[in-house]
Order: structure tokens, then sequence, then C-alpha cells
């Protein structure tokens, strides 16, 4: 297992007033993505536990690209990787940012 | 004194000895090889039917087995490269070239046999391209053909399957040739005329059905949430803006989801009618939710599929059917309404370059081309408007003379940046150029030309390369949806946002795409049982896609 963790500069707060979100599942080649309201309104943290060791220049870029386009202020993303394509990844924290946005589901 | 009629007197020479292994026109199955040993000539021009889709098998495996020391030299021109048996006449020495459209299912060993030598190659084409030469310079002298059903006249019955063969059938008659049917069995009165009888020499009794590749035929079960990004960007990047109306899907997965996403995404975003109603598409089991929806109003096929039969006889008004009620499907005119009569092709392709080439060969697979680069390019003869066509035209040439200025057909590619095995979609440079110089090919095997792409799709989002003004731009637009391969991380991040600002590149947040709707929810049919479910049980897949 990897241990990865990446702190941005976020320009805006998330959206909504949710404290936490889920999205994805635990499988080979997809994420599970906890999505915690902890941080101050204008850092982002992700943190990774992946089984594909090696690609961190990749997560680096996908994150940061992540934050830039989405801007999850205050948010924390614990990431429980089983190998997904960086496709998936961007697709799973943009449904987690999107998530917690929505104050009921 | 000149001779004018020597070919037709040939021909007749090789009709009377073929009789011997004839009842009438009517030859038994176990006499097919021996009726080919003294019908083809060394060095004749065969055409041996097959695509994509049908097989005339039998014939197929009868060439194969014939005497090489009497039937040798032959040049193939034909379709398909898809049974063992259409390379088994190159190893066994009786054919030498080839002319050819599609080799998908024999991409390896077809690859092997160029780099070896035994097949001496002319050209791999387009399926139109190879039936224009039909009638120029690659016109058969022997045509080896499949039918559901003769009568003791020769009539045949083509059938759902009809494809290729009013084509090869025309090209080889009327120009002195011989043509062979293969028929799954002879009947008293054939449903409907597709070939009348005075254009068929002889044909052989099969007594079974010729094969056919379920090749259109996408699990939903299959379809992934990223493809399912990709074909909302496209629903409402390229559907949406452009009002396209009349278009031709590729066979991928990214164009399944699409036609799964026409009645739930489409629905809600008004588009019903506005969109996707007038099609040149084989009968895609994917499409039969939006055909229920009431979304589609006409289609027509190059080929049938397996196990949609009852499905498009039930459909008349939308389908194309006979008098006999089944489905009337023609590569040809088909070929030709995508090129002149479709706003837009949409495709999945295996490597594009950062010029916007693309292309399916890899350095150890040749897998042809079939109809993709005819579907897939800007018909330069285009005459009549449509606003889809004027649009992109005028993105492309802004500064032009309206009155003067060519329209443009959309030229979309879609994929995702990483495909199977997580091969990326982007390349610096084809395989298919190391492949021409391996095989001192002039052309390399390009599937759709650069300047005929007017946008890639990924889950990145939409590169609109007709608003691409210099070379520059073109490179960073492909490269700024090409995601976290090696090119998309080769970005110009300053030039890729640029882009952005004028529209080349759009995100899924530019077009208001949410996320939470890249969900397998969305599909209006999540398997193939469902997709029987909505045919009201016309439909009945192949025992491949049953898994219940």
């Amino acid at each position: 297992m990897e241990r990865l963790s990446f702190l941005h500069k976020a320009e805006r707060r998330a959206g909504g007033r949710r404290p936490m979100a889920i999205v994805g599942v635990v499988a080979s080649g997809n994420l599970e993505v906890l999505v915690e309201r902890v941080l101050p309104s204008t850092e982002c943290v992700v943190e990774i536990a992946t089984t594909a060791h090696g690609f961190g220049e990749v997560w680096r870029a996908v994150v940061a690209d992540f934050v830039e386009r989405r801007s999850p202020g205050g948010l924390k993303f614990s990431i429980n990787d089983g190998g997904a394509r960086p496709d998936t990844v961007a697709l799973r924290l943009a449904q987690g940012a999107r998530t917690i946005e929505i104050d009921t589901l | 004194m000149t001779d004018w009629t020597r070919e037709r007197e040939a021909r007749d020479a090789r009709i009377a000895a073929g009789r011997a292994f004839a009842d009438g026109k009517v030859v038994a199955r176990e006499s097919a090889k021996a009726l080919l040993e003294v019908i083809i000539r060394p060095g004749d021009r065969v055409c041996l039917e097959g695509d994509n889709q049908k097989q005339a098998d039998l014939l197929a495996e009868a060439l194969a087995r014939v005497d090489p020391d009497k039937v040798h030299d032959l040049h193939m021109v034909q379709s398909g490269i898809v049974l063992p048996a259409h390379l088994d006449v190159f190893d066994r020495k009786i054919a030498r070239r080839l002319d050819y459209a599609y080799s998908g299912p024999q991409a390896g060993r077809i690859a092997k046999m160029l780099f070896g030598g035994q097949i001496a190659l002319g050209a791999v084409h387009t399926y139109l391209e190879l039936f224009a030469r039909y009638f120029v310079d690659l016109t058969p002298q022997v045509a080896l053909i499949a039918a559901v059903s003769a009568d003791r006249e020769g009539n045949l019955y083509t059938g759902p399957n009809t494809e290729d063969t009013p084509t090869v059938v025309e090209a080889t008659t009327f120009k002195n040739g011989l043509v062979v049917a293969q028929v799954n069995e002879i009947v008293d009165r054939v449903p409907r005329v597709d070939i009348p009888g005075d254009r068929v020499h002889f044909v052989v009794d099969a007594r079974k059905p010729f094969y056919v590749e379920p090749l259109f035929t996408r699990d939903p079960g299959a379809i992934t949430e990223t493809q399912i990004l990709t074909a909302m960007l496209a629903i409402r990047g390229i559907y949406a803006e452009y009002g396209v109306q009349r278009l031709n899907h590729g066979i991928g997965f990214n164009t399944a989801a699409i036609e799964l996403l026409l009645p739930t995404y489409g629905e809600r975003l008004g588009l019903k009618g506005k969109i996707a109603t007038r099609w040149a598409l084989n009968p895609h089991p994917t499409l039969i939710p939006a055909i229920e929806s009431g979304w589609v109003q006409q289609i027509h096929c190059f080929g049938s599929e397996v196990g949609m039969d009852d499905y498009i006889r039930a459909r008349s008004d939308i389908f194309f059917t006979g008098p006999d009620g089944s489905l009337r499907s023609n590569r040809a005119f088909c070929q030709t309404a995508g090129l002149y009569a479709c706003d837009m092709f949409i495709g999945s392709t295996l490597q594009i370059d950062l010029e916007g080439h693309s292309s399916t060969v890899t350095t150890s697979r040749i897998a042809g081309f079939g109809g993709a680069p005819n579907m897939g390019s800007d018909a330069r003869g285009r005459r009549h408007p449509s606003a889809a066509w004027l649009q992109a035209g005028r993105e492309a040439d802004p500064d032009r003379a309206p009155a003067l200025r060519r329209g443009r057909k959309l030229v979309v590619q879609i994929g995702e940046t990483f495909g199977e095995k997580n091969v990326p979609l982007f390349v610096e440079q084809l395989d298919a150029l190391a492949l021409a110089e391996k095989l001192d090919l002039d052309l390399a095997p390009v599937m759709v030309y650069a300047d005929d792409v007017t946008h890639i799709v990924t889950e990145e989002g939409i590169a609109n390369l007709l608003l691409c003004r210099s070379r520059d731009e073109r490179e960073q637009a492909i490269r700024g949806v090409a995601g976290y391969t090696d090119v998309g991380r080769g970005r110009d991040a300053g030039m890729v946002r640029r882009l952005r600002e004028r529209g080349v590149i759009r995100r899924p947040e530019d077009l208001d795409i949410d996320p939470l709707d890249a969900d397998r929810s969305m599909l209006a049919a999540r398997s193939i049982k469902e997709l029987v479910q909505w045919s009201g049980g016309l439909y009945r897949p192949p025992s491949q896609f049953r898994n219940w």
C-alpha cells in the first residue's frame, strides 16, 4: 500500500453545508472517496492509499487539475484506491465535490 | 479482324465446364470444390463475398481446398478478410494478390503474412472505394456470393443481410463475369427477388445458414461511467450545439452509451425531435430504447444484425423492408448515404496523433478500414445545405463570403484517454507510420485524416478543431483533452487555458454537465435483457449475449 498526500490552496469554499459524503466503491479498478468538511475554507487536502505503486506524479497532476477546476475549499478527501485509471479518479473526485454541495440527497 | 466478345466466350466456356457438376444451375455442396476448379482460371480476379458481417463461408472453404496446380495466382478483390479460409488461400498459394477493406478478426495473422511476403498487397480500401474499383480496374472475373435461398432459376433472396451482394453481382455479371451463390436452401419460390436469376450462373446448396458476425451488438452491462460522461459531453457539446439530425455511429461503447442516453438524458434536455432522427446505421440493439421512445424517424442499414430481424420486421415505418416484410440492407447505398446525406460521423479509434490523424493499426495488427474513412470524411462533392453543415463550415472559415463557403461534415472521434489495458489513446506518432515503412507502402493506413476530423471528445472535454487557427493551437487543443497520458501531461497550461476561454476546449463543467449524472442508472437499458424487454421480446440476442 502506497500513501500519498497533497495540500492545495483553493480559491473558494466548497458550496453547501453537509459535513461529509462518500462516493464510489472499493474494488479493483475503482476507488472510494470520503469527503469531509474539516479544513479552513481556502485549503484542500487529498490523501490517497493505493494498491498501485509508482503513480505519484499522475496523482499529483490529477489532484492539481481537480482543485483548479472545482475549487473544493475546506474539504479533505480520503481515497481508498483499487488501482483505478486517472479518468475514474478524476470523475470520483468531481462526484465527491458535487455530493457534499447538495444539502439533501 | 478484332474479336470484341472474347470475355463473353470465355465465360460461356467456363459455364459449360461447370455444368458437369450441376443439375441445371444447382450444385450439391459436395461438388463445390470441383466446380470452382473448372470455372476459375489461374490469374483470375475473384471476389469472395464477405464483409464485417455476412460470409460466403462454404465457398471460402471450398476455394481454400482447390488444387493449387489447377487454380493459382488469383487476385482476391473482396471486402473482408475475416475467416481463416480467406488467408488459407494465400498460405496454399492459390491466391497471390489482395485488394480489400476490412480484416478485424484476422488482424494479427494478416499482419504476419504481409510481413512474410505471402500476400502481395494492392491497397487497403474503404468499402465504397473498393466497390467503385469493381467498376473500373478491379472487376471480378468470378464472384462467390452468399444468399438465404434460391429457386431453380437462380433467383436469390439475400434477405436482411443483403449487404454487398447487389454491388458484387452488378460488377461481375454485367462485365462478362461468372457468379456462384451459396444458399441456405433451394425453394420453389423465393420470398422476394433480391438478385434476378439471369445474373446468377450456379447455385450451391449449402444446406446450412451462411455465417454472420454480430459485430454491432454492445452489451450495455459493459458501459463504464467514464463512457457515459463522454456520451453526455457529445450530446450537449455537439449533437445539441449543431442540431445534428442526420448521422452515423461507429460500433464502440461510447456511441452505444449515447444511444442509451437519448431517451433519458436527451429527453431531460428537451432534445427529442431536434437531434438524431435520421440514421445511416446498422440495426444496433442499443438503439432500441430510442426507437421505442419515438426519437428515431428513419434508419437505412449497411447490413442486418444477428437477432434483430423480427424487431425490424415489426418496425417497418423505421427501417427499409421488402414486400416480404424483412429488412433490405445495401452496403454501397448506405455508405453513399453516410457520405453525402449525413451531417455527422462519430466513432472510436485506437490512436490519435498530435495533428489529429487517427488509426486502428498497431505494430502487430492490421484491422483494415471497413467504412469508417468514408463515413469519417468530408464529401467535397456535397452541394445541399443543412444547419449543422453550415455552422461547422462557418466555424472553420468565418471570414469567407457565406454564399461561397463550403459547409463541413462533423467528424468526431470519441474515446477515453486510456483505452483497453490502459493503452493511451493519444500518441506522438501513429504506429501506422512504422507499418508503412516496414511494408514499403506509399500511404500509411490512416483511418481518419486530421483535416477531416472536426472534434475530439474524451472524458476531459471536447476539442473543437474547427476553431483552431494554427498548427500550434491544434496540437494544444488535442493535448488539452488528452488527460493524464504523456501527450496530455505535455500540454502548455497557459495556451490550453486560453483555448478554453475561446471555447476551443470545453470541459464538462463548461457544458453544465453534473458529474453525478455520469452514472449507469442514466442508461435507458443496463443489460441485454433490458434491451429485449424494450423490444417487447422481438429482439432475440445470440447465445453469447445471453447471461440469464
